[in-house]
């Protein structure tokens, strides 16, 4: 039987195991799967992303039950003694490894969350990614929606401690199809910061489709850190859909350093007036690492404006896909919008698609973009060479360079240490010199 | 210290130094000059080792060693620096960095221990005051954003930090005015020393009111047409170079 045989027969089963308030979203995600499939190169959005391969092996679903004594501390990011910590293994999410220590954090499985006070937020906000766009992979991740969190930041509350995301996946004995679901809803005035990392425990190839949806209010505020560098085995799509409901602020920083194939969707939906949202994202690959960032800026209203900047550093074998796409509605009158990607290629074998997509129905707004693609740049390689600076090192120093104002936007000190340490390690073994800090 | 025997290179092909003869010793200042197009920036460039260039002939030889064998970073290593014409800007990474970087690289070649913060602040105070530059532009990406004055203000502050044994100055005057060039020359002559020898290389005589050579050459279609003491410079400034022309046809 085929894997995408397997993981349906799967969910069915699901269906008479699972009696709980999701399952009727459940099942009508399956049946949206069924219909739209996993997407092929043929379609646009996935047109240099081939997705259907990882579909050729198999692998164990990972809603079977996991290793409690799993090592997953070994992802730990810093200051985590003090930080709210959720795990997820093999896309499940584990209570008991998990610590939430912030007053007004609530951390809910989805399927309690479904019923009780927060019940009215999750029908309402629970799916809108794929109302928004309809999708194969999206509709999957649905269908096998157990052991989702739903994260609650209550009315006025400014969380004090960050809230480290572990993705984890135990690929000691077998090949894991994982498939983590996160709801969040920062409410009101409230404010909240996340980091989230990806890692494996043994050496399996692994296949991890994320979706998380988070809801923002008015005058809410949240930073959402990314940092993708887990083996040259592990395949990732993360879906990540914003909903701004109220004037608010997304700060979004993505950081892909390594993976088999990694896909990431951010979708912005401006749904206010005023809101404001950043994003920013670094992909240094190599060997046959594949990263797609498929961005969405959705201006529905006036007055938003959202900044967006991605750069690129691509070695041996590896593929960058940047695509972003900027709608702004026939409402949306005197919004702001940026987008930037810019890309360096260090091989003759690394590739990069870069695409900007604006559609634009109001007649008032300042909307830019541009994308840029070339190499190390030789003048500045010999400027540094000719003050004594080895080749090695000043190509070290020029590609971090390259990489800083993006780093810049990681604002808390401990977890920009941390990323420019898994980059300077990386430009050092990378180019057989340690990097001068 | 410098000797420079029959030096041919060019560019893609095209021939722009024709046999190029120089000999500079230690605590001498040499300038050379010349119209657009007479192969100045050029001797500069195979000097510090840009690689766009192609030496086809002729020798090199700097402090005892075989120049054109050695790559840039040797070479600044060897106590070769040049001040660039343009200098290039670099987003993203300091000027402190930068020397930080440079000045214990320049040690490691040389086999000396490397400086630790504390003893790389106290040289970089040192000679900041030396040639009188601002802290705030050393904290910013390098060059970006600098004005002309600025840019060349820190080559020669890179030079101090550097302490080269051969300082060649790449049209350090272009695009200034007389005030930056005093600056800029007022550093370059703080860091003078009798063991160390300068190159300047410029278009115009007004940068040698400032540092005076003790020889100048005049640079013509990739040779040394003529050389002569600092009066010589003061004599181009009158009639031109355009005798040049004349004397070369009848030549």
């Amino acid at each position: 039987m085929s894997t995408i045989n397997i993981i349906k027969d799967k969910a069915r089963e699901l269906g008479t195991t699972q009696a709980d308030a999701l399952q009727p979203i459940r099942s009508a995600a399956l049946a949206s799967f069924d219909k739209l499939g996993v997407p092929a190169v043929k379609h646009e959005e996935w047109k240099y992303t081939r997705i259907s391969q990882l579909f050729n092996q198999s692998y164990k679903i990972g809603t079977d039950t996991v290793d409690s004594k799993l090592n997953w501390e070994l992802f730990r990011l810093p200051e985590f003694e003090t930080a709210n910590e959720l795990v997820f293994i093999n896309g499940v999410y584990n209570a008991a490894a998990s610590t939430v220590r912030s007053a007004g954090l609530v951390v809910l499985p989805l399927e309690e969350a479904a019923k009780g006070e927060y019940a009215s937020i999750v029908s309402k906000h629970l799916g809108h990614s794929a109302e928004y766009l309809k999708d194969g992979i999206n509709a999957l991740n649905t269908s096998f929606l157990v052991g989702g969190v739903f994260i609650g930041v209550n009315r006025s509350t400014e969380i004090e401690h960050p809230v480290y995301i572990y993705t984890i996946n135990d690929g000691r004995a077998e090949n894991v199809f994982a498939q983590p679901r996160t709801l969040v809803h920062v409410a009101a005035n409230a404010g909240v910061m996340f980091v989230e990392t990806y890692g494996s425990i043994g050496h399996a190839d692994h296949f991890t489709n994320q979706v998380m949806e988070v809801v923002v209010e008015q005058d809410a505020r949240i930073e959402y850190y990314k940092i993708q560098n887990d083996h040259a085995g592990a395949s990732l799509v993360s879906t990540t859909h914003f909903r701004q409901v109220g004037k608010s602020y997304v700060h979004a920083v993505t950081i892909s350093l390594n993976g088999a194939m990694v896909r990431n969707n951010l979708n912005m939906v401006m749904e206010a007036e005023y809101c404001e949202s950043n994003m920013y994202g670094l992909y240094f690959t190599s060997d046959s690492c594949h990263v797609d960032n498929h961005t969405i800026v959705d201006n529905a209203k006036p007055h938003c404006l959202s900044n967006e900047y991605y750069k690129g550093i691509l070695d041996g074998a590896s593929t960058g896909v940047f695509n972003g796409k900027i709608f702004v509605r026939q409402d949306a009158q005197k919004i702001n919008a940026f987008q930037s990607n810019k890309n360096i290629l260090l091989s003759d074998t690394a590739s990069v698609y870069t695409k900007p997509q604006l559609e634009i129905f109001a007649d008032d707004v300042k909307c830019s973009h541009g994308c840029t693609i070339g190499r190390l740049d030789e003048e500045g390689l010999f400027y540094l060479r000719s003050r004594g600076i080895t080749e090695a090192t000043a190509k070290s120093l020029l590609l971090h360079s390259f990489a800083v104002d993006i780093l810049e936007q990681v604002k808390p000190d401990a977890i920009r240490v941390y990323i420019d340490q898994l980059i300077s390690e990386r430009l050092g073994s990378y180019y057989g010199n340690a990097y001068p800090i | 210290m410098l000797q420079i025997k029959d030096l041919q290179a060019g560019i893609e092909g095209k021939e722009i130094l024709k046999g190029i003869n120089l000999t500079i010793q230690p605590g001498e200042v040499h300038a050379i000059m010349g119209p657009n197009g007479s192969g100045k920036s050029t001797l500069a460039s195979v000097l510090a080792g840009r690689s766009d260039y192609e030496v086809t002939g002729g020798s090199v030889e700097f402090l005892g060693k075989d120049l054109l064998d050695l790559s840039p970073e040797a070479r600044a290593g060897e106590g070769l620096f040049l001040a660039f014409q343009y200098p290039v800007e670099i987003p993203g990474l300091s000027t402190i960095n930068f020397m930080k970087t440079a000045v214990n690289e320049v040690r490691k070649y040389r086999g000396q221990e490397a400086l630790d913060a504390a003893e790389f602040l106290k040289l970089m105070k040192e000679k900041m005051n030396l040639v009188n530059i601002d802290k705030n532009l050393l904290t910013r990406s390098l060059n970006e954003g600098f004005s002309g004055g600025e840019k060349k203000r820190n080559e020669v502050f890179q030079m101090a930090m550097l302490e080269p044994r051969l300082a060649i100055l790449d049209e350090t005057d272009s695009g200034l005015d007389i005030d930056a060039i005093r600056i800029a020359a007022a550093g370059v002559n703080a860091v003078r020393s009798k063991e160390n020898a300068t190159l300047v290389i410029t278009h115009y005589q007004r940068l040698l009111d400032y540092i005076v050579p003790d020889f100048v050459h005049v640079l013509y279609n990739g040779r040394i047409v003529k050389s002569g003491g600092k009066e010589l410079a003061l004599e181009l400034e009158e009639t031109g170079y355009s005798f040049l022309k004349n004397e070369m046809n009848i030549a």
